[in-house]
């Protein structure tokens, strides 16, 4: 049985943009997460507050953070990669922040240039101050159904790490199939893993849809009881392992899947269809929803 | 079998449409030989099944004018199948002339799609269907018949299970070994697909059922492991998802056999299919339609060197 809920978890400003290629303007940022904020999504990440040498596009993190209209109800996470991020995004009005651990030693390594446990332990700083400050955490796990490096990846090192980043304190994990290779059979086995050490209310999934299979994975996951789906509007970000491919899943194909599922997710498909088609038209660049493509001639 | 142990099927059965679903709906008129060469380059992957072209009018399908030609130029491998459509009599003769041994009939399960595709009523089909069925059947020729629309329709928009249902038992009735079941439009989700093959499973057997999805919605692959995990074994697709969506302009249409190999390979499910070499034969028939695939993986194992 599926849940009669799904929490939609909107990335495409922060996961989507970061890998675009152009740099998008700070007022387009900003009227991007405002229409966002108007279908009915209840969360949506906002930006990310990492230093602009490693992510140029993400340099303007204080002034979307403080330009945005921030509706009740409405959460706007931020991603925060050390203490000094956190300081900074909270400086900035940021009320919830994530954090992004691997279930590779080599992801670790290439990405952030340190061990999995020395990442722990930076986020450990993050996870004591965001305590202090009653500020929630979301913890990402990259890599779970792949590496493009590693390769496979066992189940067991994804439960690990998820089980160490919900016992410092993030209230929630989400599970990134980071260059989209999973399928249903892998998806399966990571789960059942993972839901071995954290509750599935805590879980999330976060699957990119490189190989096409990203649909289908979350079908899976969400008939094993995950009922928080991360997804990107339009599928902005393409994938930076695969040149050319694509990345995250579009929120609109995701709506339209849960909606022919009867689950509720609040979100107005056609508000968020205009608001793939604004982003697009700002990125000169043809949308990844499907839905959208066929849709457009209605 | 790490298949069996979750209730899926072992084996799966890809009938592949690209040459003839494919094709049809490419704006590009493709020559004989390309259409000859692909056919064949696809009978070395493994593939079981390979529709290979249409006997229709050639005023109706242009692009599927040179089937007697197609029919007598492809190498026919052993332990491969070469359905071809036929949507009548006229049409069944001259394929069996050709050289076909297995042909398609297409029903729908919406009365104004039958009438606006081959302008009659969808009983007016059925009668003439069971003629080319019984003529089948005094040949030993194995029939298949299809069901556009099932899970929605351009003209009527929702298509209920039940209609489904009784267009399938009356094919099957009529002597067609397999009903291979279209989301024509693409519409269907793991929802209705679930609701439809409940209604069609009451009337038919499951080894005898296929699904046939488009990916119009993006939702094909989700709808073909809905199916899968209700025990349909035959699913249908198309090399590099040829063929657009004749009803949404610029959208896609057939779900690429690449996409959905690499799906059941990774359920462990066997289906007897190179994938690599179904990617060279979709990279092959891309050039030759000067276009990019539909198949994402294809786009990112090209894209990355590597599978």
């Amino acid at each position: 049985a599926f849940p009669k809920r799904v929490k939609v978890v909107e990335v495409g400003p922060r996961d989507g943009l970061q890998n675009e290629k152009n740099v998008v303007p700070t007022p387009v940022k900003i009227n991007l997460i405002n229409m966002l904020s108007e279908t009915g999504l209840q969360v949506i990440e906002a930006t990310s507050f990492v230093s602009p040498k490693w992510v140029p596009q993400m340099a303007d993190h204080t002034e979307v953070m403080q330009g945005i209209n921030k509706l009740p109800g409405i959460s706007y996470p931020v991603l925060t990669p050390n203490l000094k991020g956190f300081q900074a995004a909270v400086a900035a009005g940021a009320k919830e922040v994530s954090i992004f651990g691997a279930a590779s030693e080599l992801f670790t390594k290439k990405n952030i240039n340190c061990s999995i446990e020395e990442s722990l332990e930076r986020f450990d700083e993050v996870m004591t101050a965001a305590r202090a400050a009653s500020i929630p955490v979301r913890g990402y796990v990259s890599c779970v159904l792949g590496c493009p490096y590693e390769g496979k990846i066992s189940a067991a090192k994804v439960a690990e790490v998820s089980k160490k980043m919900y016992s410092m304190g993030c209230y929630e994990i989400s599970l990134g199939d980071t260059i989209g290779v999973g399928t249903p059979g892998s998806m399966k086995e990571m789960l059942t893993a993972v839901m071995k050490e954290v509750p599935v209310g805590a879980l999330a999934v976060h699957c990119h849809d490189t190989y096409g299979q990203a649909l289908a994975n979350i079908l899976v996951a969400l008939q094993m009881g995950v009922s928080v789906v991360d997804a990107s509007v339009a599928g902005l970000g393409g994938c930076p392992y695969a040149q050319g491919a694509s990345g995250n899943v579009a929120t609109e194909d995701l709506v339209y899947m849960l909606n022919g599922l009867g689950i509720h997710t609040g979100v107005d498909l056609q508000k968020l269809m205009d608001t793939g088609t604004f982003i697009c038209n700002a990125l000169n660049r043809r949308t990844n929803s499907k839905v959208s493509q066929a849709s457009c001639r209605l | 079998q790490e298949s069996q142990a979750s209730g899926l099927p072992e084996y799966i059965k890809i009938v592949e449409v690209g040459p003839r679903d494919g094709l049809q709906n490419e704006k590009v008129i493709v020559p004989t030989d390309i259409k000859i060469e692909l056919i064949n380059r696809l009978s070395k992957t493994g593939l079981p099944a390979i529709e290979v072209t249409s006997f229709v009018s050639s005023k109706w399908v242009p692009q599927m004018a040179d089937h007697k030609e197609v029919m007598r130029g492809i190498e026919r491998h052993p332990g491969v199948q070469y359905p071809v459509l036929t949507p009548n009599l006229q049409g069944f003769h001259s394929a069996i002339a050709a050289g076909a041994t297995e042909v398609s009939v297409f029903g729908a399960a919406s009365e104004s799609f039958s009438k606006m595709n081959i302008n009659c009523s969808i009983e007016e089909s059925i009668e003439k269907f069971e003629e080319v069925a019984k003529s089948a059947r005094n040949m030993n020729i194995p029939v298949r018949g299809y069901v556009s629309c099932a899970l929605g329709c351009p003209y009527e928009g929702n298509i209920i299970p039940a209609k489904v249902a009784e267009v399938s038992k009356r094919l099957y009735s009529m002597g067609c070994y397999e009903i291979s079941l279209g989301d024509t439009i693409g519409v269907g989700t793991p929802g209705s697909m679930k609701t439809m093959l409940e209604a069609v499973m009451k009337e038919i057997p499951l080894s005898a059922l296929a699904v046939h999805c488009h990916d119009t919605y993006g939702q094909a692959l989700a709808n073909i492991l809905t199916a899968v995990q209700m025990g349909v074994a035959v699913v249908d697709s198309s090399v590099a998802g040829l063929g657009g969506c004749p009803y949404a302009k610029g959208a896609t249409g057939n779900v690429a056999t690449e996409d959905v190999i690499y799906m059941l390979n990774g359920l462990g499910i066997n289906t007897g299919v190179n994938l690599y070499a179904v990617m060279e034969a979709g990279n092959f028939i891309c050039a030759a339609l000067n276009k990019k695939t539909n198949s994402k993986v294809a786009q990112a194992s090209f894209n990355n060197g590597t599978i």
